[in-house]
């Protein structure tokens, strides 16, 4: 079986000799035109006057596009149709895309798309939660409330209570290959178009719509992205549109990428969030009813704005059985970038302050934080594997989630016994406490934080796959899903699958790019579903065939065809050994299809998104972290000495890819609370648009030591070989750095340190000063 | 203004090309030379995306121009394999699982290569600031560090 094997990533020979195509690599005709955007310079207006005579004269310039000279739909939006990709006369953010150069090159489109002059009537703009508060300017009519007993009453009535305000900084992606697509006009008015997205499906619908062609007429393709964390869901389209739309009018293939500071410029980012928390407690640390107020920062356009925020209400418990809760969330529109999809899709942000919560919690009672969780943990599986430790009482409470969800699948018990042994935390803890004792300048802090992350699109109908499997007649296999390719390893692991059906090696696999034309209507790749979703999908393509080539082979030599095995390459049976080869080609002869689609739906799954009831995801995958700092109380500076990770991937379909997920979002997670810091200015520009004022972890800022390891259970779910998705889960174990930084400046002074995020060196040493004078 | 002619050698190969005097020597060797395994991150020095080494010395092609070539040795990532032969540096990042979505790793090869040659003999902390100059956002560097290590160690023990 291929399935449970560390198999290389399927393009890393390709990668490593350079050779691996990203779209900006496609050799292009010689005729090819490139595109750039002309961007608002203000936040908030209208555009009174354009003046584009010198765009227009520029050097090597062929044409200027205004919203007007498009041809059809002027939209890019993925969801509510709000998102004109040109400006319709309103300007909404700086950086905002108005108007469209075509040119001979991507210099000269860059250089001409800044010479436009344009003359605005500005108005204020709204930037801040309280401007956006104060116009009531938001998505929805008003706050999504979800709610569980009667948190307000548990509050009042407990011994203990804890309340705070904390602010949440958003994340640029950084993906390291900025946006890019390149459009090939095709005869009778068809268009080929290269993108580098996660949503495939959604480009062909976006570009279909602005050439006013059926989705048939568009043909969308991806091999690989060089990166893209959810920053690719939709922010594509308008390059893609632009592509097509170009290429449609000069009858030239187009391509368009962004620079880096445009990429930074113009698309969205992890959406920013202000959490106001009220806890009630008893003195064990025991939770009796927490109350969240959730503000977040939409941006101008609504994008995924609704069920990332949502999403953020829904792990608002994270770990933890909460028997009173509500949640209020405020979802605001405000004059900057939409903010998007990113890796762990409002989870992170809501997950981080029930974390802050329990932190608080334990510093009241003067307790190891890692006590108050575990008390607080929900009821292990109830067929107590995961069960270690467990606190059985919780079960009499119904294990259930704020929404109503049962949680069946708890693996945190078993999984913080054993890294609380492996990182010898208690150890270090006191080694930590003693050397905090005995230094002023230098302190450490260490602290452990779990995750529980819930799998599905909570847009329920988005949970299905489309595959198609065709075996050649020599016996090779070429497989195409609905998945896309960022770098994760999903190519491979689906293939994995695939020769796992077939009983062949990979080798006889053929990974190809994804197409739409091959399969239609496909999910994004994100939610953490792209192996989960095509994996079954391949399956049942892959067990078609199978089945048809069995059925065959079993008749041609009178035998029951339960008796035919494909192992080893080879197809057996009885006494009769054929290659896979063989097999195909007789197959083949036997005029068999060795051709067939496979398709996927998520069982189980039901979610009222209004009411916030239901069971919005199939299952829930954990882990574990442990983070050890040191701080210089001076500045503020800080190092990661050691990270402990435990994660569950259920039974891994390749663990040193899955390790390799763990480790990068970990990095990535403690780079959103650490040193990643999204700067606008009064006015509204964005400061932070490029890696030389925006800082992404390097080399040296990872941990010294850094211990990943996968808990070995198998998913009690019936996903692929017992798989569990692991692109996003692990992004929120990076939460243990922030609480350790914290734990560190709390050894500065008695008062709770309550650090905002990002905790830069600057957010450090202020906080360092305020726990020292007892704010 | 007119095109430069600029003769130069990449990756032990003489070659020949024209170029806007205020074009880069990435996008000449992207462009003209078709050899894209440098890739633009920045644009601007900040990630290493596009390092190249110019008669022995890492750079930033984006930050140098194509018309500084002229007579100088340029290598790439396209000239770490021998042949078909990889590189033992690309053999262990594959071994490794240093790579995710691989466009950082033509950068990050391209600057190991240069550090070994230079140091053979690298502390982790060494190799650790060496490669802070080049960015990765998939991996979080710990299987590009061992593999880095492991390569040098062997690299030793062959010589």
């Amino acid at each position: 079986m291929s399935v449970a094997k560390s198999l290389p990533h399927d393009a890393a020979r390709l990668h490593v000799t350079g050779t691996a195509r990203y779209v900006d690599d496609i050799p292009t005709p010689a005729n090819a035109l490139h595109l750039a955007f002309g961007k608002s310079a203000i936040a908030r207006g209208q555009i009174d006057a354009m003046n584009l005579h010198e765009v227009k004269s520029a050097p090597g310039v062929v044409a200027v596009l205004v919203a007007g000279d498009l041809p059809f739909a002027n939209d890019v939006s993925p969801s509510a149709h709000d998102e004109p990709m040109l400006s319709d006369g309103s300007v909404h953010y700086v950086g905002q895309p108005i108007f469209l150069v075509v040119a001979t090159s991507h210099l000269a489109a860059r250089k001409a798309a800044t010479l436009g002059q344009i003359k605005y009537i500005e108005e204020t703009p709204i930037l801040t939660i309280e401007d956006a508060l104060a116009a009531d300017t938001r998505f929805e009519e008003g706050p999504r409330i979800y709610e569980k007993g009667d948190a307000e009453t548990a509050i009042k009535g407990a011994a203990r209570v804890v309340e705070g305000t904390f602010e949440i900084g958003g994340q640029e992606h950084f993906y390291l290959e900025g946006q890019a697509a390149l459009a090939f006009p095709q005869e009778g008015g068809d268009m080929l178009v290269h993108s580098s997205t996660q949503h495939p499906t959604e480009i062909q619908h976006k570009v279909a719509e602005a050439l006013g062609v059926p989705m048939h007429g568009v043909r969308v393709e991806i091999r690989r992205m060089g990166g893209g964390f959810g920053g690719k869901e939709s922010q594509g389209n308008a390059l893609a549109v632009s592509c097509a739309v170009a290429a449609r009018l000069t009858g030239k293939p187009c391509k368009m990428r962004y620079d880096r500071d445009d990429d930074m410029i113009i698309t969205g980012k992890r959406h920013d969030f202000r959490i106001s928390y009220r806890a009630g407690f008893d003195e064990n640390g025991r939770i009796a009813g927490v109350s969240f107020m959730q503000y977040t920062r939409c941006g101008w356009a609504q994008d995924l704005s609704l069920p990332v925020a949502d999403r953020a209400m829904l792990h608002s418990d994270n770990a933890y059985l909460l028997p009173a809760c509500r949640i209020e969330s405020h979802r605001l529109k405000t004059n900057m970038q939409s903010a998007t999809a990113y890796r762990g899709f409002g989870g992170p942000q809501g997950m981080i302050a029930i974390e802050r919560v329990l932190d608080h919690i334990a510093h009241d009672l003067g307790k190891d934080p890692v006590e108050v969780r575990c008390l607080n943990y929900y009821a292990a599986r109830a067929d107590g594997s995961g069960a270690s430790g467990g606190d059985i009482s919780n079960q009499n409470e119904n294990n259930t989630t704020p929404y109503g969800m049962a949680v069946e699948d708890f693996e945190l018990h078993g999984m913080t016994a054993a890294l609380l042994a492996s990182s010898d935390y208690a150890v270090r803890r006191a080694a930590v406490a003693e050397w905090n004792a005995s230094h002023d300048t230098i302190k450490k802090g260490i602290a452990f934080s779990p995750v529980k992350f819930g799998i599905s699109f909570t847009l329920t109908f988005l949970n299905q796959a489309g595959a198609l499997v065709h075996v050649y007649q020599d016996g090779s296999v070429h497989l195409n899903h609905g998945g896309t390719e960022m770098g994760q390893g999903l190519f491979q692991k689906v293939a994995q699958v695939a020769a796992s059906r077939f009983g062949i090696g990979l080798d006889t696999v053929k990974i190809t790019a994804t197409d739409t034309a091959k399969v239609p209507n496909t999910s994004a790749t994100a939610a953490s579903s792209g192996s989960d979703l095509n994996g079954m999908a391949v399956k049942a393509a892959c067990d078609t065939i199978r089945e048809r080539m069995a059925s065959y082979l079993a008749e041609l030599h009178q035998a029951d065809v339960r008796t035919v095995r494909f192992a080893d390459g080879n197809v057996i049976i009885g006494e009769t050994v054929y290659s896979f080869a063989e097999a195909a080609a007789l197959s083949y002869q036997g005029r068999v299809s060795l051709s067939a689609t496979g398709f996927y739906k998520t069982p189980k799954v039901e979610w009222d998104r209004i009411k916030g009831h239901g069971r919005p995801f199939f299952y829930f995958a954990y882990g574990a972290s442990i983070t050890e700092v040191a701080v210089d109380t001076l500045t503020g500076e800080n190092r990661i000495l050691r990270t402990d990770i435990l994660h569950d991937a259920g039974a891994s379909l390749n663990p040193d890819l899955d390790i390799g997920q763990v480790e990068g979002a970990y990095v990535q997670g403690a780079g959103w609370l650490t040193t990643e810091e999204l700067v606008w200015d009064e006015a509204g520009a964005l400061r932070t648009h490029a890696p030389s004022t925006y800082k992404i972890p390097a080399c040296s800022d990872r941990p010294d030591i850094f211990n990943v390891a996968l808990w070995d259970a198998e998913n009690p779910e019936d996903t692929i070989y017992r798989s569990k998705a692991v692109g996003e889960p692990p992004f929120m174990l990076g939460i243990s750095a922030f609480l350790a930084l914290s734990d560190a400046i709390s050894a500065c002074g008695d008062s709770y340190p309550a650090l905002d995020a990002p905790a830069t060196s600057e957010q450090v040493w202020a906080t360092i000063q305020k726990v020292r004078n007892g704010i | 203004m007119s095109n430069i002619h600029v003769t130069t050698t990449v990756n032990g190969d003489e070659v020949e090309f024209l170029c806007d005097p205020r074009e880069t020597l990435l996008d000449a060797l992207r462009d003209k030379l078709n050899l894209t395994g440098a890739k633009e991150g920045c644009g601007t020095g900040d990630c290493g995306a596009c390092s190249v080494t110019m008669d022995g010395r890492l750079v930033c092609s984006c930050l140098v121009l194509g018309a500084e070539a002229e007579g100088k040795q340029i290598a790439t990532v396209e000239g770490i394999a021998d042949g078909e032969t990889l590189h033992p540096l690309q053999q262990k990042f594959i071994e490794y699982a240093a790579l995710q979505c691989g466009i950082c790793t033509p950068g990050i090869l391209v600057a190991t290569k240069a550090l070994l040659e230079k140091n053979p003999d690298p502390t982790e902390t060494e190799v650790r600031y060496w490669l802070a100059g080049n960015l990765c956002r998939c991996t979080g560097y710990d299987k590009i560090i061992r593999a880095v290590m492991d390569t040098a160690a062997d690299l030793r023990r062959a010589s």
